[in-house]
C-alpha cells in the first residue's frame, strides 16, 4: 500500500496552534496528507481533534501556523476550501424529513451543480449503492447503516478533492461498517483524499497512515504497521491506549 | 422536594437568557408602554365649557390644569362650539360643567360633569377620561372629609368619533396579564420540555418521585419569581405611568398570585403534550399568547366581537383577570364586586392542576 | 418468581408499523454482568426503556426482581439505577449539585451511600464545582454512573454507556463495572462495540429487534463452527474482491490489518486458496488460522439470518 508521493500534499499543516484563552486546543500540529491517502485522525475525547478538523474545513481560524487545504490558504481562502471538500459526521448528515433524492438535490444545489448534473450524479451514485429503488423514500424510514452510506455519497456529490469523515461508522452494524469502508477505499482509489476519525480501533488499521493526538499534540504519526512495531503492540487498540494513557492530564 | 426547588432556582439563575426574559422583559415592556403613553398625555389640549363658573368648578378646572396632564386650549361659552373646537384638531377633550354646579352638589346631588373625548385614539381617550375622573375624585376626597354614601359628582363620558370605546381597557392591566401569562406559562412549559429533550426526564420518571412532586417542584420557583415580577410591574406602573391606584393592594396581590398559579398550571399542561422546547414554545405562543391578546378584551373590546367569539372569550382566564385588576386598580372595588370572577379563576386553576397531574405521564410516550 | 434478577419472556414491541422488538426471551441471574450487543437500530434502547418501566411492552412478560414492569413499576423504580443513552445530567449544574440532586430525588444523601460510589466518584471529585456540561466525555460518564448508583440500586441498567467514548475511557469504564460487580449488583449494559462483549459474563447478540444468540462470550466463540483465516498479500485493495470470487468462500471481510476469510469447507482450503490468489497476481501471501472474535460470530450470525 505504499504510495509514491511526487505531487504537492493536499493538506499541508505547519505548526498549527489554536488557543481558546489560556487553553491550548492544538499545540503546534504539523503534518502532510497526500492525494488519495486514507488518513486516520485519532485521539481521546477532548484531545483537540474536532478543533483541528474545524480549522481544516475553514470553519475556524487558527491562532497561528501555516495551513493549506486543497492548495488554498485557510486564513484567506476559506470559501474556496469549502468548495473543494466534502464533510460528513455521525450527528449531522442529512435531512430526516426529505427523501433520498431531495437530499441529493439540496446538497448538489448548495455546491452549485446544475439540475442535469445533479440528476446524473444522483442516478450514478444510487446505482453504485444499489439503492435506486429507495430514491423516493423519506430518510427517516431508512436503516442507519444505509443512511450513513447515503450520507457519504452526498458528501461526494460535488466531486470534492478531500472528504472529512467524523466518526462516520458510529453504531453501525459490523457488516455495513465494512461496506462503508469499501466505499472509502473506492473513493481513495479514484484519487479522493479521505480524512477520517473513528473510535473503532480496528478501523484505524484500514488507514494508510494514522495520527494519534494526545492533549492537543500529535504524539504519533505513521502507518499502522510501523506504529504497532514502534509501540511493541499487536493491535492499534494497544497502541492507542499506551499513548493516551501517557497523557498527563486526564481532563 | 427541597433539592428539587433548589435545582430549579439554579437553572434559572445560571441562565442569562432566562434571567433576561424573566426580569428584563417586563421592565422593558412596561417602560416602553409607560413612556409611549405618558408622553402622549403630557399637556393634552383640552377645552372647558363652564356653564356654572362657581368656586367649585373653578377649583376643579384649576386642579385639572395644574396636574400637568392637561393644558387649556380654549374656553367655550356654548355647546354649539364643541363640534367646531374638535374639528380644529388640537383638542382631545372637552370638559362640560352643568349650570349651578356647586349648588346642585350640596342640595341635589349628583352634579354632572360631562366629558366629551376625541376617541379616534382610544387609548389616549381612555387615559384622559380616567385621569379626569381620578383628579375629580381626589378633589372630592380632599374637600369632604366625611364619607358620603351618595356620589356628589357624576361624570358622564361621551366618546366622540369612536363611541364603542368603553370596552377598551387601559394598557397596564393588559400588560400585567400578558407578562404574567408569558413568564409563568411559557417558562414552566419550556423548562419541563427541556428536561424531556435532554433526557433527564427519563431519569426523573424512573426515580420514585411522584408526578405531583415533579410538578410542584417545577412550579414553586416560578410562583415566587413571577410574583416578584408582578410587584415590579405594579411599582413601575405606579411610578412611571402615574397609574391611578384606587383599590386594595393586598387584594390585588392575592389575585395576582391566583392568576400566576393558574398560568403555571396551564404551562405544565402544555408541557405534558409537548416533547421538546420548540413545541412548548409554539404551543404557549398560539394557545396562550395570541388568544390572550386577541380575545381577552385587552385590545379588542369583547362587546364588539361576533357572538361566537364573545362566548369563546369566557374560557380565556385572562379575560377574568383583566376584569379583576381593572376593577381593583381603576374602580377601587373590593372582593364583594369581583367574587364571581375570582371563583371562575379558582375553578380554572383547579381544572388545569387536575388535568396536568392526570396527563403527566408516568411513562415515556 | 424469585431466582432471576430479570426475566423476559416472549417480549414484543412495535411502533405503528415498525417492529422494534420481537420474541425476546432471556433470563438474567442476580449479580450477573450481562451485555446486549448490537448495532444502532437493533432495539436496545427500546428494550432498556421497557426494563426501566418507561414504556409498555405490547406482548410478553417482563419482570425485574419478580416485579412486573406493567403493574409494579413503582417497586421497580425504587430498586433500579438507570442511565439512558443520551447524556442525562443537568449541564448547568455542577458535578456535586447533580449528584446531590439525584440523591435527594431518591430520598438519600451522598454521605449515606458514599462507600458505593467512592471508587468512581473520587476520580471526578477534584472537579466537583465544575458544571457537568464542561466535563470531558469520560468524566461525564463517571458522573452519570455515580448518579445512577447513589441510591444503592439492586439492578443497574446502562444503555449504551460507552457510545462515542474513546478507547481509553471505555476501558476504564469497563474496569469500574467489573469492580461494581463485586458488590453483588446486577448490571445490564448495551453496546454497539463488539469487542466489549468479552468483558461481560453473558451476552445477547441482538439485531433488527431479535436476539440471535444468548451465551457466555467464550461459548459463542466456541460455537463458531467454520474455519477462519487471516489473509494478507502485497495487494490488499483487490484482495477482498478476489477472495469474494473464490469458489470456497463463505464470507470475506476486512478485519484490522488482515482480511478474514471464512471457508465453506471444514477441511483446510489453504492450498487451493494460494494457487487462486497467485493466479490473480498476489505475492507475499500470508494465510494464518485465527481465533474468531465476537465480531466474527456476529457477522456469521447476520449472514446466516439473511
Amino acid at each position: 500500500m505504499m504510495k509514491q508521493s511526487v505531487s504537492e500534499p493536499v493538506i499541508k499543516v505547519r505548526n498549527l496552534v489554536k488557543k481558546f484563552g489560556d487553553f491550548v486546543a492544538n499545540d503546534h500540529l504539523s503534518f502532510d496528507v497526500q492525494k488519495g491517502e486514507i488518513f486516520g485522525f485519532l485521539g481521546a475525547n477532548g484531545a483537540g481533534k474536532t478543533t483541528a478538523i474545524k480549522i481544516l474545513c475553514g470553519l475556524q481560524k487558527p491562532t497561528s501556523g501555516e495551513i493549506q487545504v486543497a492548495g488554498y490558504d485557510v486564513y484567506t481562502q476559506a470559501e474556496l476550501i469549502k468548495k473543494n471538500i466534502g464533510y460528513m459526521s455521525q450527528r449531522f448528515s442529512m435531512y430526516e424529513d426529505l427523501s433520498v433524492r431531495e437530499n441529493f438535490q439540496f446538497y448538489g444545489g448548495i455546491y452549485g451543480l446544475s439540475g442535469s448534473e445533479i440528476k446524473e450524479r444522483t442516478k450514478e451514485m444510487l446505482e453504485d449503492l444499489q439503492m435506486t429503488h429507495i430514491s423516493n423514500k423519506i430518510l427517516r424510514e431508512i436503516p442507519l447503516g444505509w443512511k450513513q452510506k447515503l450520507a457519504f455519497s452526498v458528501a461526494m456529490v460535488h466531486h470534492p478533492k478531500i472528504v472529512f469523515l467524523d466518526e462516520p461508522t458510529g453504531g453501525v452494524d459490523p457488516i455495513t461498517r465494512r461496506q462503508f469502508w469499501e466505499m472509502i477505499y473506492t473513493a481513495a482509489d479514484k484519487g479522493v483524499t479521505v480524512f477520517v476519525t473513528t473510535h473503532y480501533m480496528d478501523e484505524a488499521e484500514y488507514c494508510g497512515r494514522v495520527s494519534i493526538m494526545v492533549d492537543g499534540r500529535i504524539e504519533a504519526l505513521d502507518s499502522p504497521e510501523a506504529l504497532k512495531k514502534n509501540y511493541n503492540s499487536t493491535t492499534m487498540n494497544d497502541v492507542f491506549i499506551k499513548l493516551a494513557r501517557s497523557s498527563g492530564n486526564t481532563n | 422536594m427541597k433539592g428539587f426547588i433548589l435545582k430549579e432556582f439554579l437553572h434559572i439563575f445560571r441562565d442569562l437568557r432566562t434571567m433576561l426574559i424573566l426580569f428584563g422583559m417586563p421592565v422593558a415592556q412596561v417602560l416602553l408602554f409607560g413612556y409611549a403613553i405618558t408622553n402622549e398625555i403630557n399637556n393634552a389640549q383640552i377645552a372647558i365649557l363652564d356653564h356654572s363658573k362657581d368656586p367649585v368648578t373653578q377649583e376643579i378646572t384649576y386642579k385639572l390644569l395644574s396636574s400637568g396632564y392637561f393644558q387649556l386650549n380654549d374656553q367655550l361659552s356654548d355647546a354649539s362650539e364643541i363640534e367646531q373646537a374638535f374639528k380644529k384638531g388640537k383638542i382631545k377633550q372637552v370638559v362640560v360643567f352643568e349650570p349651578n354646579f356647586a349648588q346642585k352638589m350640596t342640595k341635589d346631588p349628583p352634579a354632572v360633569i360631562q366629558l366629551i373625548t376625541d376617541a379616534s385614539d382610544p387609548n389616549t381617550a381612555n387615559l384622559l377620561s380616567n385621569y379626569t375622573q381620578a383628579i375629580t375624585g381626589d378633589y372630592l376626597r380632599q374637600t369632604s372629609g366625611s364619607k358620603r354614601n351618595l356620589p356628589v359628582i357624576n361624570i358622564e363620558t361621551t366618546m366622540q368619533y369612536n363611541p364603542e370605546l368603553r370596552g377598551v381597557f387601559m394598557f397596564v392591566p393588559g400588560t400585567i396579564t400578558i407578562l404574567l401569562m408569558l413568564i409563568s406559562a411559557m417558562m414552566t412549559s419550556i423548562s419541563i420540555a427541556r428536561e424531556k429533550e435532554l433526557g433527564t426526564m427519563e431519569v426523573l420518571l424512573v426515580s420514585p418521585l411522584k408526578p405531583l412532586h415533579i410538578i410542584v417542584g417545577k412550579v414553586i420557583p416560578y410562583v415566587i419569581l413571577s410574583f416578584i415580577n408582578a410587584l415590579i410591574i405594579l411599582i413601575l406602573a405606579a411610578t412611571v405611568f402615574g397609574m391611578p391606584f384606587q383599590g386594595s393592594l393586598v387584594l390585588l396581590l392575592l389575585q395576582s398570585a391566583l392568576f400566576i398559579v393558574m398560568a403555571l398550571s396551564m404551562g405544565i399542561f402544555i408541557s405534558t403534550v409537548s416533547n421538546n422546547q420548540q413545541t412548548a414554545m409554539l404551543l404557549s405562543m398560539f394557545v396562550l399568547m395570541l388568544p390572550t391578546i386577541l380575545l381577552s378584551g385587552f385590545i379588542f373590546p369583547i362587546e364588539n366581537m361576533p357572538l361566537p367569539l364573545q362566548i369563546l372569550s369566557n374560557i380565556m382566564p385572562s379575560k377574568w383577570f383583566i376584569i379583576i385588576i381593572k376593577s381593583i386598580m381603576l374602580k377601587g372595588l373590593g372582593i364583594a364586586y369581583i367574587w364571581k370572577e375570582t371563583l371562575i379563576l379558582i375553578g380554572m386553576t383547579l381544572f388545569f392542576i387536575g388535568m396536568s397531574v392526570k396527563k403527566f405521564k408516568i411513562r415515556l410516550d | 418468581m424469585k431466582g432471576f434478577a430479570v426475566q423476559i419472556e416472549g417480549l414484543h414491541k412495535s411502533y405503528k408499523n415498525v417492529v422494534a422488538l420481537q420474541n425476546i426471551t432471556v433470563d438474567i441471574k442476580p449479580g450477573e454482568l450481562f451485555g446486549f450487543i448490537g448495532p444502532d437500530g437493533a432495539g436496545k434502547t427500546t428494550l432498556f426503556r421497557i426494563l426501566a418501566s418507561l414504556i409498555l411492552p405490547d406482548k410478553g412478560k417482563v419482570e425485574l426482581m419478580g416485579y412486573n414492569v406493567v403493574q409494579h413499576y413503582k417497586e421497580i423504580r425504587q430498586r433500579i439505577g438507570y442511565m439512558p443513552g443520551r447524556f442525562s445530567l443537568y449541564q448547568d449544574l455542577t458535578v456535586e449539585e447533580n449528584l446531590r440532586f439525584f440523591a435527594g430525588v431518591h430520598g438519600t444523601t451522598i454521605e449515606q451511600n458514599y462507600a458505593l460510589i467512592k471508587d468512581i466518584y473520587s476520580q471526578i471529585e477534584p472537579f466537583k464545582n465544575r458544571p457537568a456540561g464542561k466535563l470531558s466525555g469520560g468524566m461525564k460518564q463517571k458522573l452519570a454512573l455515580s448518579c445512577a448508583l447513589i441510591h444503592k440500586p439492586e439492578i443497574l441498567l446502562l444503555d449504551e454507556p460507552t457510545t462515542g467514548v474513546d478507547a481509553v475511557s471505555r476501558q476504564e469504564f469497563w474496569h469500574m463495572l467489573q469492580n461494581l460487580k463485586k458488590s453483588g449488583i446486577t448490571i445490564l449494559v448495551s453496546t454497539p462495540y463488539m469487542d466489549e462483549a468479552s468483558l461481560c459474563d453473558r451476552v445477547a447478540l441482538i439485531q433488527k429487534g431479535e436476539i440471535m444468540k444468548v451465551a457466555e462470550p467464550e461459548v459463542i466463540i466456541n460455537d463458531f463452527d467454520h474455519s477462519l483465516f487471516g489473509i494478507r498479500t502485497n495487494k490488499m485493495f483487490p484482495l477482498l474482491h478476489d477472495l469474494n470470487e473464490f469458489k470456497l468462500t463463505t464470507t470475506a471481510y476486512r478485519f484490522g490489518d488482515t482480511i478474514h476469510f471464512v471457508s465453506s469447507k471444514d477441511a483446510n482450503p489453504k492450498k487451493e486458496l494460494i494457487s487462486w490468489l497467485e493466479l490473480k497476481g498476489h505475492q507475499n501471501i500470508v494465510i494464518q488460522p485465527v481465533a474468531p472474535t465476537i465480531e466474527d460470530c456476529f457477522i456469521l450470525q447476520m449472514n446466516q439470518q439473511n
